[in-house]
């Protein structure tokens, strides 16, 4: 074979195709980049290839046939929708939900939130090249799994929510292994501000990197911690109370510049005050019923309701409009991902492409919830 | 600003009739307006002065033609704002993406699945359906649906 010379480049711009298929996008997200050499000039994330129509399901299905479907969206944070869509629903249909239930929720949520938080944890540095505390990560999040799965019975895609109340109550095993996995977390911050937080290589990656202020974030309707990075302490726990949030005493971590290192300080502290509210609401779980007798079908009464919850990623909500049947008229999922993958367009061009990796981690988007 | 200034400006936009105050326990939602097609670009400015964010666009279809459902928010408690347009079958509507970036994807989230045109939409593309997709799942002729009711069925006249 000849070596032959390429003939010299007239284009400035290019462009490249990260994605559907790439190791740091988290799924099929496919990043559409017009290119100025290393530098970005234009970004359009496409979506939809895990499209797999959620929303058209739930309109020939009766309430409780979706219940599986709410926790198919986002497969981090699986139980938070399932509680977001078993919520909505109470409160269309006036169903009491007794109080044991919804501390159970309460805890198994926060659980979730955290193992959410965990695995961003882990890949993000991992995109960033640091292998090592992938693995710490993943051997703390395999506690959570195993944790939910004794009570919920999955892994990962949890229906433990049920109208009314959850499907299984809590057991003596379920708590000490709980209040355990809170001693080992905590013993761990060290380990992990040591690995990564104080980690200079880590610190250039992710300072001034991807800055998203609180304009930015309003434009584009970001919420969760991307919105906290920014310094505006709105959390939907504390906006609009639900549930025995406001029972808990805990607080909304914020950060200053937006930028990736402040996001993600505010994961790390959001998980320490996850941890908070699991030991409260563990010190103070009621006796009591955990199911609230409800009818068979659930009928809620006829119009629509907004019912928002905080994911991990930032607000959900579901739009649910009834016509008095079983079966929902329309249901819209407002998916924090949606907005927060967005703000991409706008924050990615001037960047370098290696920035990218850092940009799209720290954001931590779950494609399959985009697509629903 | 406060929830009572942007009513104030709204209702300079539109009929103070078509604002309807609205009970948050009830339906998550504090105040509903009711706009025509050609106000929806005045509403959207009066909230983005009061601060206030685009938290979704929705579609709804019904046999009495489509609506589209906006929903505002702001960063503070309880102030979600509800906007309401009914339109005609195949009426378009002016775009609010040059207010609020966040409705360039939402448009064309509602643009792919109820077939709505946005107009002077700088990139109305389909988003989540591949690009040579020829329907439009969410109207409620395509697929199985339970129901096809008209808006009357389902809204009882709210009190203002």
């Amino acid at each position: 074979m000849t070596n032959q010379m390429l003939e010299p480049i007239t284009e400035q711009t290019y462009y490249l195709n990260m994605g559907p298929q790439h190791p740091s996008t988290h799924g099929v997200l496919r990043l559409f980049l017009k290119l100025d050499g290393e530098y970005i000039v234009e970004a359009d994330p496409i979506i939809g290839y895990g499209h797999r129509g959620h929303e058209k399901m739930a309109e020939s299905h009766l309430y409780e046939q979706f219940l599986p479907n709410s926790s198919r969206m986002d497969y981090l944070s699986g139980l938070l929708f399932n509680h977001g869509y078993v919520a909505a629903v109470e409160k269309m249909a006036g169903i009491e939900v007794p109080p044991r239930a919804e501390y159970i929720r309460v805890i198994c949520a926060e659980l979730n939130r955290i193992s959410s938080h965990l695995l961003w944890f882990g890949t993000y540095i991992m995109d960033l090249g640091g292998f090592t505390p992938f693995l710490y990560c993943f051997d703390d999040r395999e506690n959570i799994l195993d944790i939910l799965d004794h009570v919920s019975g999955s892994r990962l895609t949890y229906s433990y929510c049920r109208f009314g109340g959850v499907a299984k109550d809590l057991d003596d095993e379920f708590i000490s292994a709980t209040r355990q996995f809170i001693e080992r977390l905590r013993s761990r911050w060290d380990d992990y501000h040591n690995l990564v937080t104080k980690n200079v290589i880590f610190i250039h990656r992710a300072k001034d990197v991807g800055v998203i202020n609180r304009e930015l974030a309003l434009r584009f309707g970001c919420t969760g911690p991307i919105l906290r990075g920014a310094g505006v302490a709105y959390d939907i726990r504390k906006a609009e109370p639900y549930s025995v949030y406001p029972e808990l005493d805990f607080e909304i971590p914020t950060g200053t510049a937006g930028d990736a290192l402040d996001r993600y300080m505010v994961r790390l502290q959001e998980m320490e005050q996850s941890l908070r509210i699991v030991e409260q609401a563990l010190d103070r779980l009621p006796d009591g019923p955990i199911k609230a007798a409800v009818p068979h079908k659930v009928r809620p009464p006829k119009g629509d309701y907004y019912f928002a919850v905080e994911s991990a990623r930032g607000a959900l909500g579901f739009y649910i409009v009834s016509d008095g049947t079983s079966y929902p008229y329309r249901l819209k999922a407002r998916v924090p991902s949606y907005g927060n993958l967005q703000v991409l367009t706008d924050v990615l061009p001037g960047t370098l492409v290696a920035d990218t990796i850092s940009i799209l981690g720290s954001i931590d988007i779950v494609v399959p919830e985009v697509d629903r | 600003m406060s929830l009572e200034d942007l009513r104030e400006e709204l209702s300079k936009v539109v009929d103070a009739t078509d604002i309807f105050p609205r009970d948050y326990q009830k339906d998550g939602c504090v105040l509903e307006i009711r706009a025509d097609a050609d106000k929806i670009e005045a509403v959207a400015e009066a909230t983005r002065d009061a601060d206030f964010f685009l938290e979704c666009i929705t579609g709804l279809d019904f046999t009495n033609g489509p609506q589209v459902i906006y929903h505002f928010n702001a960063f503070s408690n309880l102030s979600r704002v509800l906007v309401r347009v009914q339109l005609a079958r195949n009426q378009s509507l002016p775009t609010i993406s040059s207010i609020y970036d966040a409705a360039i994807w939402y448009e064309r989230e509602v643009f792919d699945l109820f077939g709505i045109h946005f107009d002077n939409h700088p990139d109305l593309r389909r988003i989540l359906l591949p690009e040579d997709a020829d329907f439009h799942p969410l109207l409620k002729d395509f697929g199985k649906v339970h129901a096809f009711r008209s808006t009357e069925e389902i809204y009882d006249e709210p009190d203002a």
